[in-house]
């Protein structure tokens, strides 16, 4: 059966207001106040934040919370325009495509929290004296939480175009750049959204981390949900914590009513598939951006500017038919040279390294480093062992209960998005009040905000489980342990994996604010390469930062291609059902 | 039809090849030196099996893949890129599955830059033209595959093309839709109600070649090239069950099975000689099922090919490859256009499962010589074992790589059919039985 979908002929109905005008009247007008708000904060001088100092009380939350999502929709922008571009040459330039997929690759791995003593120091000296250069710092921590996988999802994306679209558009005469928005980003489009929401849950954690920041004798405190949560802890102010927390809460939700649900119910008609899905995520903020005039109106223009941008006639795209063989030569010179060339610069790069690191730091620092990140290893490796026995059974447990599922799973996502370090005073307390082993009870703080991934990933798999299957497997009276390993755990593995590699990476990152923690004038740290980051960083020893960065990405890298990137294809190649 | 032979031909093919690099070094050959003059006013066909490079061909005309050798030329201009002047529809319709139909339609107006109302106007006279008004703001996946066949074909008439080329456009739609849409396409284009002048079709089902061409191309297989070109002088709307129609039918399908010039001593339709043959995938249990149905009423040991394709539903291509694989076993025979079982293939047929699988056994061993290899290999190794890897790079010497996988897939059922050897995806390791 077939339903023409029309769309809302908004212009031609009646004159009178609808009560979805009024809403999203309220939401533009909310629009405007808080770009304009925006604006005007981040241009006053830096001393304009001592003047104004952040108080605990719970009236100014709702303020600097907007403060901190502003923050965190400027970051997401970023890290869209550099994927766009990112994505777009690594796709289309096999050359661009030996170096920068490689350098992805480990950007995804490098620990953005240690990254911020630099960035820091970098953008306040950019903007000497303005808020600006502290707000972009912030911006910036954010964005490399970001941006890395969705340029991931985009090129791959890009990689893996229908041939019979791509032939479309060559032989319809697509220029390049009606092609990227005709083609291009609408097929990424599904992937990115996805992306940007799992890069949107890990972002929280950052923002939150970057507002109150001491470098050395630099000390930055960003008017934000984080730095009203780190004065909280230097004024012992349980009370204020709970504040901050409800706010969190409200903020994530917010942002996934007004922006991520809207999103996801649109990007739905850009998966790539032939028939239509039984089962289409719905969203009441979209369809009031549907429904209201008002938005219509509004938009009107910039859909018409959109369309003048798509269909700009720029670069006279003359696709060139697929040689056979012929310059192969040739290309391979250049492929030669290429490389000689990306050699050079690497070298060059190691050597300058190695030239401002060698001042200070001798065999013993590196030792100290490797030690300290075999101890933060067999956390991550104890704590990812536990968090898998507690959360595959109640995953699969949850997954094959439909009703269920479909309350919890909400609550699963809703809970990995929570930054977790706000929630770590209230650990922190207990420790000290209880007298607790410092070395062993800080460590589940690494895990506090990520073993959400593995939850949600498996009850996604688990909703997916074939009914036929898990009926074959009653009518043949599999059960108990052969049940475990025969039937469900080979199903949802891959999903497990999907999960369990979000969380092993965010648990490493986690580190460094997990290991060493404060109340008030009560300082617990415990050895590790995190508290061996965060120490060099409250000292300002850049030095020290960078080589244990370097460590830290070292492990973490040889972490995934050695365990878990192994795993992966195991998954996808013998278990993807 | 008008006079058209003293027009400047609107494609020129001059000893046009093609090859693909393979896993070896050696590059494969899918089209040979191939010559093709497309005129107004006409509709060519190339027929061909899979393999034949005929969509290679076509390609080249649309400007996707230059040639590797030989000249390509749109209205005496080479062509290095998709030339103006020719529009495309694809066998998956590719349809951009985020635009609506109008859309999608306006897409190559938009592309040419046409202006906004202009472009509006002629999409709706297409879609109108070609059945679909009222649809103009559905998204392609609330279309039937005929309906969305006729987006395509819209998207390609909107340009006013030249040249509309067709690869393969109503094979992946059910019969009868497939069949109305093509009375639709002949109808308008009797009428002279489509704004283009020729068109190239590229297909391997011969009943539709000879319902729409004025003239067919017959490929033949590995390296492509031009077997033969056919005429076809029957006036439309034509009748599948004219004599005639028939009698041109039959022919074709007789050529398509004809013994090439001996220039090897290989099996007939079967590309390439001992190991280096190429077999297609065909499941051992269909194999089994049309010698039983070739065995009983009515056939008793010998059928018509386009009879045959008809009562199983098979597409020409799929029975080739069917009838051809009993052929390579010596359990059938094909000759001039029919299929005929042999005393052994008779034998088959009465068997029970065990004796069946040791007659295959047996033939596997004696007529294909990958399988005797293989046995070979693995009877002569102190661990009865070998890699996949070992056959598979012994098969990129001869074929192109996919050619060399499906190879390796089709032995792999067969042996296991015929339990010559066991084969462990995992280790992707042969073992001896």
């Amino acid at each position: 059966m077939l339903f023409p979908k029309h769309a809302p002929l908004a212009l031609r109905r009646s004159a009178l207001p609808t009560f979805w005008d009024v809403v999203a009247l309220l939401l533009v007008i909310g629009l405007i106040v808080a770009v304009a708000y925006a604006a005007e904060a981040t241009n006053e001088p830096l001393s304009a934040l001592d003047a104004a100092p952040l108080s605990l009380d719970p009236s100014n939350l709702p303020l600097y919370a907007l403060r901190t999502m502003l923050r965190m929709l400027a970051a997401i922008i970023c890290s869209l325009i550099f994927t766009f571009i990112y994505a777009t040459f690594a796709a289309r330039s096999r050359r661009a495509e030996m170096v920068m997929v490689p350098v992805l690759d480990i950007l995804q791995s490098v620990p953005i929290l240690g990254f911020l003593t630099f960035t820091v120091t970098f953008f306040m000296n950019l903007f000497p004296g303005r808020v600006l250069g502290a707000e972009l710092a912030s911006v910036f921590a954010i964005f490399t939480s970001q941006a890395w996988n969705m340029t991931f999802s985009m090129y791959q994306s890009m990689r893996n175009q229908p041939k019979d679209l791509e032939e479309a558009s060559a032989s319809f005469h697509l220029s390049a750049w009606q092609r990227f928005w005709r083609l291009d980003v609408p097929f990424a489009m599904p992937g990115l959204v996805w992306n940007a929401m799992m890069s949107m849950s890990g972002g929280w954690f950052f923002v939150v981390a970057s507002e109150a920041i001491t470098v050395g004798d630099t000390t930055v405190t960003l008017p934000g949900v984080g730095s009203y949560v780190a004065l909280a802890i230097r004024q012992q102010n349980i009370a204020a914590i709970g504040y901050a927390i409800a706010a969190m809460l409200a903020v994530i939700i917010l942002y996934d009513q007004f922006l991520f649900r809207p999103l996801v119910a649109w990007a739905d008609k850009f998966r790539f598939e032939t028939t239509a899905s039984t089962e289409e995520p719905t969203s009441w903020m979209l369809d009031l951006m549907r429904r209201s005039r008002l938005i219509a109106m509004l938009t009107a223009p910039l859909a018409w500017l959109a369309r003048q941008v798509w269909s700009l006639r720029l670069p006279e795209f003359r696709p060139k038919a697929q040689k056979a063989g012929t310059r192969a030569v040739q290309s391979r010179l250049f492929d030669w040279l290429w490389l000689a060339v990306i050699l050079a610069a690497g070298l060059y790069a190691a050597l300058q390294s190695i030239v401002y690191l060698r001042d200070t730091i001798g065999w013993g620092d590196v030792a100290t480093a490797v030690l300290d990140g075999c101890i933060t290893l067999l956390r991550v490796v104890v704590l990812m062992a536990i968090a898998t026995a507690v959360w595959v059974p109640v995953g699969v447990w949850i997954g094959l209960r439909p009703a269920i599922a479909e309350k919890v799973q909400p609550l699963a996502q809703f809970l990995a998005a929570f930054p977790a370090n706000l929630a770590f005073p209230v650990f922190v307390v207990v420790i000290v009040r209880y007298d607790l082993n410092q070395h062993i009870w800080l460590s589940p703080l690494m895990i506090l905000g990520t073993q959400w991934y593995i939850l949600f990933n498996v009850i996604a798999g688990a909703s997916a489980y074939p009914s036929e299957l898990k009926e074959a497997a009653r009518s043949f009276g599999i059960r108990g342990w052969r049940w475990w390993a025969k039937v469900i755990l080979p199903g949802i593995f891959p999903y497990y994996v999907t999960g369990a590699i979000t969380a092993s990476g965010g648990s490493w990152n986690a580190s460094i604010v997990a290991e060493v923690a404060t109340w008030g004038n009560e300082q617990l740290s415990t050895p590790g390469l995190g508290s061996y980051i965060a120490d060099a960083t409250t000292k300002g020893d850049f030095q020290r930062v960078v080589l244990g960065i370097i460590v830290m990405c070292a492990f973490v890298t040889l972490f995934n291609r050695l365990v878990w990137r192994p795993l992966y294809t195991l998954g996808e190649r013998r278990l993807r059902l | 039809m008008l006079d058209i032979t003293n027009k400047a031909p609107l494609i020129d093919i001059q000893q046009a090849c093609r090859s693909f690099p393979k896993g070896s070094g050696h590059d494969v050959m899918v089209l040979e030196n191939v010559d093709l003059t497309i005129r107004e006013g006409e509709i060519v066909g190339l027929l061909g099996r899979s393999g034949s490079g005929k969509s290679t061909l076509l390609r080249i005309i649309a400007g996707l893949i230059a040639p590797s050798a030989g000249r390509a030329l749109c209205r005496g201009e080479v062509i290095d890129g998709p030339p103006p002047g020719i529009a495309m529809v694809f066998q998956s319709f590719a349809l951009f599955p985020w635009l609506t139909v109008l859309q999608n339609v306006e897409l190559g107006l938009e592309a040419q830059g046409v202006e906004r109302g202009e472009r509006r106007k002629r999409a709706e006279a297409a879609i109108d033209l070609i059945g679909l008004g009222g649809f103009e703001s559905a998204y392609p996946k609330e279309l039937s595959g005929g309906m969305r066949q006729r987006v395509g074909f819209a998207r390609a008439l909107v340009v006013h093309p030249d040249l509309m080329l067709m690869d393969e456009p109503f094979s992946a739609l059910d019969v009868l839709t497939a069949e109305t849409l093509r009375t639709d396409m002949i109808d308008l284009w009797m009428e002279g109600r489509l704004p283009i002048k020729s068109v190239l079709i590229v297909t391997h089902n011969i009943e539709e070649a000879v319902l729409m061409c004025d003239r067919i191309l017959v490929f033949s297989s590995n390296p492509g090239r031009v077997a033969s070109e056919i005429k076809v002088d029957l006036p439309h709307p034509r009748n599948r069950l004219d004599p005639m129609f028939r009698q041109l039918v039959d022919s074709i399908y007789a050529r398509m099975t004809q013994r090439p010039e001996p220039r090897v001593p290989s099996v007939e339709g079967i590309p390439g000689t001992g190991v280096g043959m190429i077999l297609e995938p065909v499941s051992t249990n269909v194999m089994a099922g049309l010698l039983e149905a070739l065995a009983r009423e009515p056939y008793h040991g010998r059928a018509d090919l386009p009879v045959l394709a008809g009562v199983l539903q098979l597409a020409a291509d799929e029975l080739f490859h069917l009838a051809e694989a009993l052929q390579l076993l010596r359990f059938a025979q094909l000759s001039e256009g029919d299929v005929v079982l042999t005393d052994e293939g008779r034998r088959f047929a009465d068997l029970d499962t065990e004796s069946r699988k040791q007659l295959f056994a047996s033939h596997l061993t004696a007529y294909v010589p990958l399988a005797a290899l293989m046995r070979r290999v693995l009877e002569e190794r102190p661990t009865h074992t070998a890699p996949a890897a070992r056959f598979l790079t012994e098969l990129e010497d001869h074929m192109s790589e996919a050619y060399a996988e499906d190879t390796l897939k089709t032995i792999i059922s067969w042996g296991r059919y015929a339990e010559l050897f066991a084969y462990d995806e995992h280790t992707e390791m042969f073992i001896l039985e």
